[in-house]
């Protein structure tokens, strides 16, 4: 079976910095993908190599059998990548609608937004995130953590990606915000949706990753299957780069 | 909280009529007056309407008297000089010209901001300077005249005004406009569980609406036409100017709230970075705000010059600061991602009752200056403390 992501010997260089270097991994159908290392180890630049940020400076990426280079976010998006930044990149002053459609709104006949469909659907999807989720008119800006994360979290979802790339999903959030992540983490993988699962908490990474994939200094360490590994041996060789023997 | 803040201007508003009533002896409220003020605020709150496109959009744009001056000048020249006054359709053809002029220059800036990344200040700054300059160019320093005689009824002047049948017409339409508004938001946002305000103060806010709007019509009706001929003088109802402003307003509302290039804008002053990561067009939309604000320049030029009958390279001068000032007053913060045209043309509106009125109190233009500059100051401060507070 072709896996839905393939990341082939790709490299990123800022300046004389090596952010990304030679990096391999793969993300199957249902496959919860971590990736762990300390912060500059190169995470979040090879997941912006994948969301369309920029291109990388070396290597390919591999979307089910077809190697793609993405010009824009939006051509990663139309690749079915679908990206929730650390940042969330939410438009604060916008209401909930507006930040799930931003960039692919519903347009009426006459081409003007069609807010009131887009309101009704956002209501749907992200009612299905958090039920306790009602007034759709208020700025992002006013809401709290977890309800931010549910608009992030509906963007993705809204337009059926097939590939999910999460960066810190839970970092700014409560434990029982972070809960209705991780529950949503999988379903969406029973779904037969692949995740790239950045993270930084052990315990999360072990409830939900399949495999995790660590690095360090821009490099990989090493892609392990977390029910071989302890948490000792993921921590270890995050911290020293090393494989486990 | 944006209904709140323009609450507060129109109350500060009615506060500054009632002072200035007391301190010219009435002559403030005179219809005469009034009409003259109605006609002085478009040409600020037609650019202040682009304004809150530049400002939400996080950028700024200190070239639009200097855009004025230019594009006012060429379509006298191209008028005049090129097409004859009275030709036939001249006027219309050199607004065009002017409004091309304008999209032109808007996009010249745009593109040095948005393709070369170029912080707007330097670059509209640059504007400022070149575009003066090139406004003296067009005709070698001299003053254009006189324009065609149907251009400069646009200028509300002499024949520049719908007679009071149509402005009670208009201003009834725009009641029920107002009335129909009200009606479908609330019904919209009960239907989708959304907040909805107390009915009195929805009514309220609109009988205050309608109330003004026919208010309007009544004083403009009430200013008699020293053009009109015969014993029986007709009020001169409402000018061109206004009816520009009116379709502007209400055309860049829509924009804003109903189009994808109005969301982008906002979207982007709100969050460049998420703007970008949701792969918005943002250099477009960039280029987009400023040549926007170019065309509207250009119209504000084609009523300063129509009001003069005449083209000079010096029209426009401190427009920057106004309208600024007026976008600013009217809620636009300059921190980017709010603001309302409404709420721009309150400011417009604000700033020019203050010229006014001093000009009726023999104030000189000297001091109007400083006070107009302070007004400023006050303004972005009481911005800084309304955000500050809406943050925390």
């Amino acid at each position: 079976m072709t896996p839905l992501v393939e990341v082939r010997g790709v490299s990123k260089h800022f300046g004389g910095i090596h952010a990304v270097d030679k990096v391999d991994c793969t993300l199957g159908e249902g496959e919860v993908l971590g990736l762990l290392g300390h912060n500059g180890a190169g995470k979040s630049t090879l997941i912006k190599m994948l969301a369309g940020v920029f291109p990388p400076d070396e290597g390919e990426i591999v979307v089910r059998g077809e190697p793609r280079r993405f010009a824009n976010p939006r051509e990663a998006r139309a690749a079915g990548i679908e990206t929730i930044h650390q940042t969330l990149a939410l438009a604060e002053n916008l209401d909930a609608p507006a930040n799930v459609f931003l960039g692919r709104e519903l347009l009426t006949p006459w081409r003007t937004l069609d807010t009131d469909r887009m309101e009704h659907e956002a209501l749907q999807v992200i009612a299905r995130l958090n039920p306790a989720f009602r007034d759709m008119r208020k700025p992002v800006r006013a809401m709290s953590g977890g309800q931010r994360q549910a608009v992030a979290i509906a963007r993705a979802l809204y337009f059926n990606a097939r590939i999910l790339i999460m960066d810190e999903p839970c970092a700014a959030l409560g434990p029982a915000e972070t809960r209705m992540v991780l529950d949503t983490i999988r379903r969406l993988k029973a779904g037969g949706i692949g995740i790239f699962l950045i993270c930084h908490d052990m315990g999360d990474v072990f409830e939900v990753c399949d495999r995790a994939t660590v690095m360090k200094n821009g490099a990989v360490v090493d892609t392990v299957r977390v029910a071989d590994v302890s948490q000792d041996d993921l921590l270890a060789m995050i911290i020293t780069g090393e494989r486990p023997r | 909280m944006q209904v709140t803040r323009f609450t507060s201007l129109v109350g500060a508003l009615a506060l500054i009529w009632i002072a200035l009533a007391f301190a010219t002896d009435g002559i403030f409220l005179t219809p005469r007056n009034l009409y003259n003020l109605s006609i002085q605020t478009c040409v600020t709150a037609i650019m202040a309407c682009g304004m809150v496109y530049v400002i939400a959009a996080r950028q700024i744009d200190l070239s639009v008297g200097s855009q004025m001056a230019f594009t006012g000048m060429l379509i006298a020249f191209a008028q005049v000089q090129w097409l004859g006054a009275e030709t036939p359709f001249a006027w219309l053809a050199s607004i065009a010209i002017g409004v091309l002029a304008g999209l032109a220059l808007g996009a010249f800036q745009g593109w040095w901001v948005a393709y070369r990344a170029v912080p707007a200040f330097v670059v509209t700054l640059a504007g400022y300077l070149m575009f003066r300059g090139a406004a003296f160019l067009v005709a070698d320093g001299q003053t254009v005249a006189p324009l065609s005689t149907t251009y400069a009824r646009l200028g509300g002047g002499v024949g520049g005004s719908i007679g009071p049948w149509w402005s009670w017409a208009l201003g009834l339409a725009a009641c029920a406009w107002v009335v129909a508004q009200l009606a479908y938001e609330r019904r919209s946002r009960a239907r989708y569980n959304a907040a909805v305000a107390p009915l009195w103060a929805d009514v309220l806010r609109t009988a205050i609406t309608c109330a003004a709007l026919l208010g309007f019509v009544a004083v403009v009706c009430a200013y008699p036409d020293p053009a009109a001929e015969g014993g029986a003088a007709q009020g001169k109802g409402i000018g061109a100017p206004v009816l520009i402003l009116v379709a502007i307003a209400v055309a860049l509302g829509v924009v804003a709230r109903r189009t994808r290039f109005g969301r982008y804008v906002f979207a982007y002053g709100g969050n460049p970075e998420a703007a970008v990561l949701s792969g918005l067009p943002t250099r477009r939309v960039l280029l987009g705000v400023f040549m926007l604000m170019g065309a509207l320049a250009a119209v504000a030029a084609v009523i300063t010059t129509a009001r003069l009958d005449s083209g000079t390279h010096s029209i426009g001068q401190m427009a920057e600061l106004y309208v600024i000032a007026a976008t600013v007053i009217g809620g636009t913060s300059l921190a980017g991602g709010t603001g309302t045209i409404a709420g721009a043309i309150a400011g417009a509106l604000l700033i020019q009752t203050l010229d006014n009125g001093m000009v009726l109190m023999d104030v000189s233009s000297a001091k109007r200056q400083i006070f107009i500059g302070l007004i400023l100051i006050g303004a972005v401060w009481f911005d800084g403390i309304y955000t500050r507070r809406q943050a925390r």
